[in-house]
C-alpha cells in the first residue's frame, strides 16, 4: 500500500482519511522553536465534498488514495446509474447520483466530462465548461426586442433552467457556461 | 513539459530595502548599548543535541582532515558565543544565517537570520526588558507589553495547569477544544501535547496588539536555561510573541558544566529512543563552562519573522531575497 509522509504533503495530494478519499487543499507546517513539529492540513473529502481540518505529527505517514481525473464520454442514464465510456479504450464505468450530483442538469449524451475516479469508480463528475443544449420551453417573449435586456427563463432539454435573452425561442440550441449557469450565445448551426 | 525556472527574487526590492534598514537599526541599537558585535563559526565538529532540532551537515576534507570529517552547520551561534563570554568578552551580539533541517513553511525556511545576544549579569526578566526596548525602537507604533507566565497562559486560555496535567488530560483538552485529529495523535510525552496546545490554541492569541512575553517554562522544556527549584520547579526561559507569531526565545543561561553534560547525554538518549542520529556534545562549550562562564541571560530573535510582522507579510519567503525553493 502506497503511503505519503507529511514531507510530501502539498495542495492536490490525494490521501485516505477515515476510510474516505480526500484531497489536500492547504498544508501548514507548525513548529515551536524548541518543540514538536506538526502539519496542520485543510482537506476536502472527495465523497462528501466537505472541507475539514486535521493535525498530523510531522514525519507521520498516511495512506495514499488511488484517485485520478480522466475525460470520459457520457453515454446514457438507465434510471439509476449514469454510464460513461473512455473514448480510447471503450471501457465503461457507471456513476451513481452522489457522484453526478448537480452535474446532472448539464449532462448531454456524447459530451466529454471530467470524471474523478477512485479505485476505478467515479467519485465526481464535472461537466464540460461549455455545453450546447436545446430549449424545450420558454415564454415566446417580446417580438422585435433584440436588445437582450431583461431576459426570461428557459428550460433546456436536460431540465436545467437558465436566463436567456428575450429573442431566443423554443427549439433553438444555446451555449451555456456550466461554471456560472449563464447563457453565453445562440449555438451556431453545424 | 517542464515549468520555466523562476530566477527572480521572492522578496520585493522594497522589502530588501526594509531588511537592510532593519539590520542597520539593530546594529545602531547595540552600538549605543555598548554591546560588541561578534562572528563565530557557522560550521563545526559539534552539533546541537536537542531532539527537536536537526542540523544540516556537510563534510570538510583537506589539511587537518585528510579522510574528510563530518561538520554541523550551526542552528544558532549559542555555543561559541558562550565560549566568548567565558573568555571575558562582556556583552556580545551576532547577526547571522543559521540552518535547520526539515523546517519549511509560511514561517519557516531551512536557512534564516538570527539576532542573538548575551548580557552578563542579567536574568531573564532583565533581558525581556531589553528585548522590549529593541523591538519598540524598530516598530512604527507603540506596542504595549504583556508578561504572562507559561502557567497563566494555559490557565487563562484553556483552564488547565500545564506543570501538573498528565498526558491523557492534555490530550482530552486538545480533543475538547477541537484540534482535529487529536484523538489519533501519537506524541512522545507531555511536552508534545503541551506543544500541540500552545501552537494551536494559545499562540494565536499572544501579542495580538503588542508584545507578549511568555516566561517560566516547564522544567522539561528547559533546553539550555537554568531550572529554578520550587513547586513546581520552572525553567527560566522566555519567548516573545508578536501577532501570534513566536519571534524570540531567551534563557537565564545554564552555566553549570556538570548539569549541561547531563542534559547533552539525556538529549542523546531521547534521540536514540526516537530513532534519530546522536550528535557529539560540544566539548569546547563544556570545557568553557568548567573554566567558568559569568551568570548571563541570552536571547535569539528571528529576524525574518520580525521583518514579516513589521511589514505585515503573510509568508516568510516575502522577506527573503531567495527562499528555499529558489535557493
Amino acid at each position: 500500500m502506497a503511503t505519503y509522509s507529511t514531507n510530501e504533503f502539498k495542495g492536490g495530494l490525494k490521501i485516505m482519511l477515515d476510510g474516505d478519499p480526500c484531497s489536500i487543499i492547504e498544508n501548514e507546517f507548525v513548529k515551536p522553536g524548541k518543540g514538536q513539529a506538526f502539519n496542520r492540513v485543510k482537506i476536502r473529502n472527495l465523497k462528501t465534498g466537505r472541507v475539514l481540518e486535521k493535525t498530523f505529527k510531522s514525519g507521520e505517514s498516511v495512506e495514499s488514495a488511488d484517485v485520478h481525473e480522466t475525460d470520459l464520454q457520457y453515454l446514457y442514464n438507465d434510471g439509476e446509474f449514469w454510464h460513461f465510456m473512455d473514448p480510447d479504450s471503450f471501457e465503461q464505468v457507471s456513476a451513481d447520483a452522489a457522484a453526478v450530483g448537480e452535474t446532472v442538469k448539464w449532462l448531454k449524451e456524447q459530451d466529454l466530462c471530467t470524471v474523478t475516479l477512485w479505485n476505478g469508480t467515479p467519485l465526481i463528475v464535472e461537466p464540460p465548461k461549455f455545453v450546447v443544449l436545446n430549449i424545450t420551453d420558454t415564454d415566446p417573449g417580446l417580438k422585435g426586442d433584440t436588445s437582450g435586456s431583461g431576459g426570461k427563463p428557459a428550460t433546456l432539454e436536460t431540465g436545467a433552467v437558465v436566463r436567456v435573452p428575450l429573442f431566443v425561442q423554443i427549439g433553438e440550441a444555446i451555449k451555456v457556461d456550466t461554471r456560472t449557469g449563464e447563457y453565453v450565445s445562440r449555438a451556431k448551426e453545424e | 513539459m517542464s515549468e520555466p525556472i523562476d530566477w527572480r527574487p521572492s522578496a520585493s526590492l522594497e522589502m530588501l530595502r526594509a531588511r537592510a534598514d532593519l539590520l542597520a537599526r539593530i546594529r545602531d541599537f547595540f552600538r549605543h548599548a555598548g554591546v560588541l558585535e561578534v562572528e563565530t563559526p557557522a560550521c563545526s565538529r559539534f552539533g546541537v543535541t536537542d531532539p527537536a532540532i536537526e542540523s544540516l551537515t556537510t563534510r570538510y576534507t583537506g589539511p587537518g582532515a585528510a579522510q574528510g570529517g563530518l561538520r554541523y552547520l550551526h542552528t544558532s551561534p549559542e555555543f561559541p558565543m558562550k565560549r566568548l563570554l567565558a573568555a571575558g568578552s562582556g556583552p556580545i551580539y551576532q547577526l547571522c544565517r543559521v540552518f535547520r533541517n526539515g523546517e519549511l513553511g509560511s514561517r519557516h525556511n531551512p536557512e534564516f537570520s538570527l539576532l542573538e545576544w548575551y548580557r552578563p549579569g542579567f536574568d531573564h526578566h532583565q533581558l525581556m526588558h531589553e528585548v522590549a526596548c529593541l523591538i519598540q525602537s524598530l516598530a512604527d507604533r507603540d506596542l504595549p507589553i504583556e508578561r504572562l507566565s507559561y502557567a497563566e497562559a494555559f490557565e487563562r486560555q484553556l483552564g488547565i495547569e500545564p506543570h501538573t496535567a498528565t498526558a491523557p488530560q492534555l490530550q482530552a483538552c486538545a480533543i475538547e477544544h477541537q484540534i482535529a485529529g487529536a484523538e489519533n495523535l501519537l506524541l512522545e510525552d507531555r511536552d508534545g501535547w503541551l506543544d500541540l496546545l500552545l501552537s494551536h490554541l494559545i499562540e494565536p492569541h499572544l501579542g495580538v496588539d503588542g508584545m507578549t512575553f511568555l516566561y517560566d517554562y516547564p522544567s522539561t522544556q528547559a533546553a539550555l536555561s537554568r531550572v529554578r527549584p520550587g513547586n513546581p520547579s520552572v525553567a527560566e526561559r522566555f519567548e516573545l510573541y508578536l501577532s501570534g507569531v513566536e519571534i524570540a526565545n531567551g534563557f537565564h543561561e545554564l552555566v553549570d558544566a556538570a548539569e549541561q553534560r547531563r542534559r547533552f547525554l539525556d538529549d542523546n538518549r531521547r534521540r536514540e529512543a526516537m530513532g534519530l542520529a546522536t550528535v557529539p556534545p560540544d566539548e569546547h562549550l563544556l570545557a568553557a563552562l568548567e573554566a567558568g562562564m559569568p551568570d548571563s541571560a541570552g536571547v535569539a530573535v528571528g529576524v525574518d519573522r520580525l521583518l514579516m510582522i513589521l511589514t505585515g507579510s503573510r509568508h516568510i519567503r516575502q522577506t527573503l531575497a531567495f527562499d528555499a525553493e529558489r535557493a
